[in-house]
């Protein structure tokens, strides 16, 4: 009887379309339903603050000279004496991303040495205006509270809560990007204020004896 | 002159009719296409989007028809005129449901009542081949002519195994009238019950096949395929003058459901019960139940099955279909012929 088998083999596939119709759907609803993205989503930048809310960005202008695609646009200029903005000798005082030139690689985060540019969830960001891309340090600085800003208002495409979870990069791979660094807090957190836990889990090995005791390899 | 008023008004409900059924064809085709593709269809324009169609329709109304530099214009213009006119067409023969009787005379639910409506409806079909033709020549452009080329020359060789499908139907009914093969039909086993002529289930498979690639659909729809020729030959086609094309075609797949339905399901047949007015209404109701099944049939092959090359379609149609509608043409003869005038040999 194989033969019949044989024979309904070209109507299987209709069987397989016909079963689909009682599974749910893949499609997810947007924007009533969003995705939860990855925790290293390349989503828009922001400028970080520090804890007591000094900017962490130093005008070094490493993110600009690294960005493939040549969108940033810095001008450092020296921190008064008096009222230091930022935590070094100088602060950018223009800091301008082209958004719409921009490839979300993440060579700015990489290359900052402070960890003052970091990459947030947000994606929503279209503008009506060639201009109005360009997105500058009044849209791009977080809020001294650690909240990101945002140049559009909240709505129902506009989600400010997804751009407080905060990115995993930094934390991930340590400035020697050697697993010994591993439980060892390195740098204060982005997009956010105060310290987060360090991250675990990238060796199997040294999961929590070498936190403990402080030790780090040379 | 009574005449004038009951042919005029039947024409009418036949043109408000389809145009009301495609626009929910195009509204079920796609959301069944997306539940069988486990997506879903279109929701936003309307509850559950039945709205869609409407506003797509507004869009084209709205969308500014562009016409090619090289276009010979009053061919292109004539183009989606020919294909919707003739799409309109052959539906005036098939009959929606049973006569109803009021006072005496005898209404027939069907614009046209030809007694060579089998062969109407292939000529008008045939007449249809030429929408496409001009559409993809009178464009001007390469892949519209392409694409009107071989979808001429696929409509042309499935008509002739649709035509070698129709005729062991005719030989088995006895008239070529589309409503005495319906009343051909009829009969009382459980009721309602008569001979269908799905006993000719050869005729129906090959008919089935020539009807998909007939209307271009899936799996022959190679010519109009968006990811193969961009168009085929409506490539150059925008605002209303596509619209056309678009409606042309629903309204052609509800033809070939409802001839199918028509010729090989027993029509309008179905159990009637219940109260006069109930027993007119009910045969409408069994024949558009039976149509719109082998219109998700349609859909649900569509969702299915791949696309067939172009030389394995123009050898599909001429190598097999064909001659399985030749030999099984000879074989109803000879059963007819036997029970007609006995064995030879007695």
């Amino acid at each position: 009887m194989s033969w019949f088998a044989d024979l309904l083999g070209p109507f299987r596939g209709f069987a397989v379309t016909m079963r689909q119709v009682t599974k749910p759907r893949v499609t997810r609803k947007y924007p009533e339903e969003k995705r939860i993205k990855p925790e290293r989503f390349h989503g828009r930048h922001v400028l970080n603050r520090d804890v007591d809310g000094t900017e962490k960005c130093i005008g070094c202008e490493l993110c600009a000279g690294v960005c493939p695609a040549a969108c940033i646009y810095v001008r450092g200029a020296d921190n008064p004496k008096d009222d230091p903005v930022s935590t070094g000798e100088r602060y950018g005082f223009v800091y301008e991303i082209n958004m719409l030139r921009c490839i979300y690689c993440a060579m700015c985060v990489e290359a900052c040495p402070t960890e003052a540019i970091t990459m947030t969830h947000l994606f929503e960001m279209s503008v009506t205006d060639r201009e109005d891309g360009i997105y500058t340090k009044n849209e791009l600085l977080v809020e001294p509270d650690g909240t990101p800003n945002h140049p559009q208002p909240e709505s129902a495409l506009i989600n400010i809560e997804e751009l407080r979870l905060g990115d995993g990069w930094m934390r991930a791979t340590s400035p020697s990007g050697r697993v010994d660094y591993e439980g060892v807090v390195q740098w204060s957190p982005s997009a956010r204020t105060g310290e987060l836990p360090a991250e675990l889990g990238q060796s199997v090995l040294n999961l929590s004896s070498r936190a403990e005791q402080g030790e780090t390899d040379g | 002159m009574s005449v004038f008023i009951e042919a005029g008004i039947k024409v009418l409900v036949a043109f408000v009719f389809l145009l009301v059924t495609v626009l929910l064809l195009v509204w079920v085709e796609r959301k069944f296409v997306s539940d069988l593709q486990n997506r879903v269809g279109p929701d936003r324009a309307g509850p559950w989007g039945i709205l869609q169609t409407l506003a797509d329709g507004l869009k084209a109304m709205f969308k500014e028809s562009i016409t090619p530099t090289n276009a010979e214009f009053a061919l292109y213009i004539a183009a989606p005129v020919v294909s919707m006119t003739t799409a309109l067409l052959m539906f005036l023969v098939i009959p929606i449901g049973a006569p109803i009787e009021i006072n005496g005379t005898l209404y027939t639910l069907q614009v046209m009542d030809l007694n060579i409506a089998i062969l109407y409806i292939l000529a008008v079909s045939s007449v249809a081949v030429y929408a496409i033709t001009l559409a993809g020549w009178a464009s001007g452009s390469k892949y519209p002519l392409l694409g009107s080329v071989r979808a001429s020359a696929q409509m042309i060789s499935y008509e002739a195994a649709m035509g070698l499908a129709l005729v062991p139907v005719v030989m088995f009914a006895g008239t070529m009238s589309v409503s005495g093969i319906v009343e051909s039909q009829q009969g009382d086993f459980l009721g309602f019950l008569g001979p269908w002529n799905i006993v000719l289930l050869p005729s129906f498979v090959v008919f089935l096949i020539a009807g998909f690639a007939e209307t271009n659909r899936a799996p022959f729809d190679l010519v109009e395929a968006e990811q193969e020729i961009v168009g085929g030959f409506h490539t150059e086609y925008s605002g209303m003058r596509f619209a056309l094309f678009f409606l042309a075609e629903y309204i052609n797949v509800f033809t070939i459901s409802a001839l199918t339905v028509t010729l090989f399901f027993g029509g309008w047949g179905g159990p009637v019960f219940g109260p006069w007015i109930i027993q007119q209404v009910l045969p409408v109701f069994w024949f558009l139940a039976k149509t719109w099944l082998i219109v998700l049939f349609f859909v649900w092959v569509r969702a299915s099955l791949p696309r067939m090359r172009y030389d394995q379609l123009m050898g599909f149609g001429w190598k097999k279909l064909i001659p399985v509608s030749l030999a099984w043409i000879i074989l109803v003869a000879i059963a007819l012929g036997v029970r007609e005038f006995g064995v030879p040999w007695a």
